[in-house]
């Protein structure tokens, strides 16, 4: 006879139950998951807030081992992820996808800014170079169909940056993704600096997209009326927006939350 | 007063003894002979010549190693281009994978090769703990994650491997050496042969067990032992693409002419003779640190060695000072205690040519400077000293000393800086100590070196690009350019 | 004895002191903290941790009661163990003075006492003066005084300098330490400019903080400030104390402390006539790594009274 886990939120490395003590029933299954309430969100960004500093400020190759520690301890779980998903050869791609995606990433942290940072020759004497700074909190929603993978290609590229995130688990299989936390929780990862809180998406969007401490949105999650809502109340604080296609993997996908500081200073003696 | 005087006199006589700290080393196996890695294992060699490591510190036999022969070398270059075929068409991220693991498995065994490494070569082990290993490790890591990246390191490129790589390496920085050349061949697709150098084989004999633990596919590295001899076969080899060598100007000189017309691609990186200069507004306690860390981190025996100090005559005085009481606080002594800063002399031929210098020094003029220093009576050791009164033209001025031995020199101008310290057919990394940002910016621009270090010396990263102009070499080993001598770009 | 240098214009002089290298100072220090000292030599600096120590209780809610306690402490650390010697100092509030006084005649163990609206500093000079005063006269031997910040970091040195002076002054022959509170100065060249100040205005001491804030004493700035020291010494040939205060709590972060200055000041200052630690509750990990040394077996802190 199991012993049946309860699924809770996962906010500035704890495991809670939603402050407002609502749960739903997934896809109209047996499981009771947390709805989270738009304090849990506040809760989070906060979180993740004070989280920052610390994550942003670690060197590149720690978040590398970090990401890289997580894909160990995802790769750990693959039998329970792979049943999670629902069983069969194609849950185990999906899983496999998602711990390849980990590994890409981790390999990135370190060299991100010698592939989009640069020496620039301004015409005077002057040492001019620009590199890519995190952008802070960036808020993702998680992609319906591959509830793990597509998550984990949403969260790796903006922590390999040095971002925070605070991310909204698949409304329909959000399983994958509180159980992932379980993963994160035993990597290393800093409290605040990954966020996952489960709900109602028509609910906790707008809170999301409105918030005026979060500096980005991933939107690869999003249907095309969902953009639209969130560029408009994004507006408030001018939040950068980001779409881009739920598979591609490239170091610019990286860059796209990220901040480009230039720097000048003068040569002489 | 807490105490009466005479109670206070007495403490302050006691001096603050630090008793012996060892490192425990009974975690650590040394087997009493090794073969050579060959094919994914150790395999008997064809030759029958032995020789000894021993520690330097104490002159006891370590191991015996092989000397490989001719047939030796060639069984390793044709495991190592049979491997090729198969290694280069795996998928890139099952090659970043095996470097991974690599990386992790340097980390889990971290204390056991820093205590291999301070036995077999004399550098003190707060060195190997702290500096070699984790950065070797790190190597590995760094290089890892370009193995699947190839295409966005060169835009607009499709690169491809070479083939088999040569690799010879020197017994100053045993494993980090290893690393800063296996890392970038592996990650770019390439199998390896390397060989050690004579007096340091074991730290690479331990990475060995570390690819079999790794199930590294057989053939990918493989570790041939041997003197100056092997290591000539090795660079020869017809079948060897690429060559990588880190030792002494002349080594590199000799193998640039071996190698010429055979269409083989080389990376050398050799000697040098790097200028440590400290204008008159540095930060001065730091400047010590700086020039203390700059030449006697490893007895000295680093490339980039800040050995010639160029001080600015305004503050020469009190910089001097300054240094000299420093020198006094560096303790000699056993490697494997944890207190120790520096270490033993890597051979008794190090030591004499060490010797031999400093005697050239005090004959042509210069004044030796050297603390009050209990040598140990076995093992090879050498206090580290300081010349001063010394001109551009002498030896010690000129020539790569690589020993814990300073040789200092003034300036009054950042021109006059310049020109000295460019004045030397060497080039591989130079230092400035100023507080002034625009000139570290000006002299960094002037200084003919491949790596400038400002306000900092001796600083290595994976990520960092590592090579000399001039008589110090070419190519560059770490960073995105670490990977171009691996590669063939089309 | 005039030991205060008298100096005019001292706002160009100050910000003509040499800077230091963050970093630098900071691997300096991190490469210090690795010493191993072990066994003879840890009994040893532990034993001169104690001796060094300036045992501290400086709460709003001292009382008589608890004034008696901690001289008992200071005096006889470990009760039943006469191997372990008594500490430096007992360092109080004013209204403490007297009681302290009483509890600790006949020992070796001074009483220091703070001044100077500690921890803040942020009162009147002439009330400052008075108060020092005032404790000297309640039977204090040793006056831990704080900078005024609020002048030092808007640039008037000339004030901090002058204040400086006029406690000294007050102090009569009782010994000045000077607080520069590091943790509100923001930078290693902010120290060392507070430290050559205090120096020139005539501390015997320079200490790291009052303890009040974070961050108290860091190795780094310890570093610094025995630098600054060390160059002081060499200008003018007075040697002046050092004392780290405010966050070490641990045997083995008193002996980095240790380390630090036998390395950086030399075996002349390994004595409590020129080096200190504030602490509260260092004695009892102290004495805990003592007995762990001579027996071989880790401590419990149930065997060592809390007072």
């Amino acid at each position: 006879m199991d012993v049946r886990k309860t699924y809770k939120l996962f906010v500035n490395g704890e495991f809670v139950r939603s402050e407002s003590g609502r749960a739903y029933r997934p896809d109209g299954g047996m499981v009771n998951v947390p709805r989270g309430s738009r304090k849990d969100l506040r809760d989070a960004v906060r979180a993740g807030r004070t989280a920052l500093p610390g994550w942003a400020g670690r060197t590149a190759m720690n978040r590398g081992q970090i990401l890289y520690r997580a894909a160990e301890m995802l790769d750990g779980r693959a039998a329970q992820f792979v049943e999670l998903l629902g069983g069969g050869a194609r849950s185990r791609r999906e899983l496999d996808s998602a711990v390849e995606t980990l590994i890409w990433y981790a390999g990135w942290t370190d060299k991100l800014s010698q592939v989009t940072g640069t020496v620039n020759p301004v015409a005077g004497p002057y040492f001019n170079f620009t590199i890519p700074e995190p952008m802070g909190i960036v808020g993702i929603i998680a992609p319906e169909n591959a509830p793990l993978a597509g998550l984990v290609r949403r969260l790796a590229p903006a922590l390999c940056g040095g971002n925070v995130v605070v991310a909204l688990a698949a409304e329909s299989h959000p399983l994958a993704a509180l159980t992932l936390a379980e993963v994160l929780a035993t990597s290393d990862v800093p409290a605040g600096v990954v966020n996952i809180i489960s709900g109602q998406r028509k609910e906790l969007l707008p809170w999301l997209a409105s918030h005026m401490d979060v500096n980005a949105i991933d939107a690869a999650g999003c249907t095309g009326d969902e953009i639209k809502a969130i560029e408009e109340s994004a507006a408030g604080n001018v939040k950068r927006v980001i779409k881009v296609a739920d598979n591609e993997q490239s170091p610019y996908l990286i860059a796209a939350f990220m901040e480009m500081k230039t720097v000048w200073h003068p040569i002489g003696v | 007063m807490a105490i009466t005087k005479k109670e206070s006199q007495a403490l302050a006589k006691q001096t603050f003894e630090y008793a012996p700290a060892p490192e425990a080393i009974d975690h650590v196996k040394i087997q009493p002979r090794y073969g050579l890695f060959i094919g994914g294992k150790f395999v008997t060699a064809h030759s029958k010549k032995r020789f000894p490591t021993i520690n330097p510190a104490t002159e006891q036999k370590l191991a015996e190693v092989v000397e490989a022969d001719e047939v030796d070398v060639d069984r390793a270059v044709k495991a190592a281009s049979k491997a090729f075929d198969s290694w280069a068409r795996l998928s890139p991220s099952r090659r970043a994978r095996y470097l991974f693991r690599i990386s992790r498995l340097l980390q889990e065994r971290s204390r056991e090769l820093a205590v291999v490494e301070t036995m077999d070569g004399g550098k003190p082990i707060k060195e190997s703990r702290d500096v070699d290993i984790p950065l070797s490790a790190a190597h590995f890591f760094y290089y890892a994650g370009w193995a699947d990246k190839l295409e966005w390191a060169f835009p607009n490129r499709k690169p491809r491997p070479l083939g088999v790589a040569g690799q010879v390496i020197p017994w100053n920085f045993p494993l980090l050496m290893l690393a800063w050349k296996i890392a970038p061949a592996l990650a770019a697709g390439n199998t390896v042969v390397l060989k050690p150098a004579e007096t340091t084989p074991l730290s690479a004999m331990v990475f060995a067990e570390i690819c079999m633990q790794a199930d590294l596919p057989p053939g990918v590295v493989n570790i041939v032992t041997g003197a100056g001899k092997t290591g000539s076969l090795v660079v020869t080899h017809p079948d060897v693409k690429k060559v990588a060598f880190t030792g002494s100007t002349e080594v590199g000189k000799l193998i640039q002419r071996a190698v010429a017309g055979t269409g083989k691609k080389l990376t050398l990186e050799l000697g040098g003779k790097a200028a440590n200069i400290v204008f008159e507004d540095a930060p001065l306690d730091q400047a010590v640190e700086g020039i203390v860390n700059g030449i006697y981190f490893n007895q000295g025996h680093v490339c980039c060695a800040g050995s010639r100090l160029l001080v600015q005559e305004s503050i020469a005085e009190p910089l001097l000072e300054k240094l000299k009481r420093r020198l006094s606080t560096l303790r000699l002594g056993d490697p494997l205690d944890k207190n120790t800063d520096i270490g033993a002399i890597n051979s008794r031929a190090q030591l004499e040519k060490i010797q031999e210098l400093v005697e050239s020094g005090i004959e042509e003029g210069a004044e030796l400077y050297q603390p009050e220093c209990v040598l140990p009576a076995r093992g090879f050791w050498f206090p580290p000293s300081l010349f001063t009164n010394v001109a551009q033209s002498y030896r010690i001025a000129r020539e790569e000393i690589f020993g814990p031995v300073l040789s200092v020199l003034t300036f009054r101008t950042p021109d006059e800086a310049v020109a000295k310290a460019n004045n030397t057919p060497y080039g591989l990394s130079a230092g400035v100590w100023t507080d002034k940002g625009s000139r570290i910016l000006w002299m960094a621009e002037r200084m003919r070196a491949g790596v400038v270090w400002a306000n900092t010396f001796n600083r290595f990263d994976p990520t960092s690009p590592f090579g000399g102009y001039k008589e110090s070499g070419f190519g560059r080993e770490g960073g995105v350019h670490g990977l171009l001598p691996y590669l063939e770009l089309n | 004895m005039a030991t205060a240098l008298s100096l005019s214009h001292l706002g160009s002089l100050m910000r003509g002191v040499r800077s230091v290298d963050e970093v630098g100072a900071d691997e300096r220090a991190a490469s210090l903290a690795k010493r191993s000292i072990k066994k003879s030599s840890k009994l040893w600096a532990l034993d001169l941790a104690i001796r060094c120590m300036d045992l501290t209780t400086l709460e709003g809610q001292d009382t008589p009661g608890k004034i008696a306690a901690i001289c008992a402490k200071a005096i006889r650390p470990k009760p039943g163990d006469a191997s372990i010697p008594s500490v430096a100092s007992v360092c109080v509030y004013p209204l403490r003075i007297a009681d302290c006084v009483e509890h600790l005649r006949g020992s070796t163990v001074l009483t220091c006492s703070v001044a100077t609206a500690f921890p803040s500093g942020q009162s009147f000079t002439s009330i400052k003066v008075a108060e020092t005063e005032q404790a000297v006269h309640a039977g204090a031997q040793e006056i831990d005084m704080v900078i005024d910040r609020g002048a030092f970091l808007s640039g008037d040195y000339q004030r901090v300098y002058d204040e400086i002076v006029a406690v000294k002054e007050a102090c009569g022959d009782a010994h000045l330490k000077v607080i520069l509170e590091t943790g509100e100065l923001g930078t290693y060249d902010a120290v060392r400019r507070a430290s050559i100040l205090a120096m020139a205005a005539g501390a015997d001491f320079i200490k790291t903080s009052t303890g009040k804030i974070q961050p108290a004493a860091t190795l780094p700035v310890a570093l610094v400030m025995m630098e600054a020291i060390r160059d002081f010494v060499r200008e003018t040939g007075r040697p002046v104390g050092f004392k780290a205060a405010g966050g070490i709590r641990t045997a083995k972060q008193a002996i980095s402390y240790l380390v630090t200055t036998y390395e950086t000041l030399g075996a002349d200052w390994m004595t409590p006539d020129r080096l200190r630690l504030g602490a509260s509750t260092l004695l009892n990990d102290v004495l805990m790594q003592i007995d762990k040394e001579r027996t071989g077996a880790y401590q419990s802190p149930d065997y060592f009274t809390v007072d």
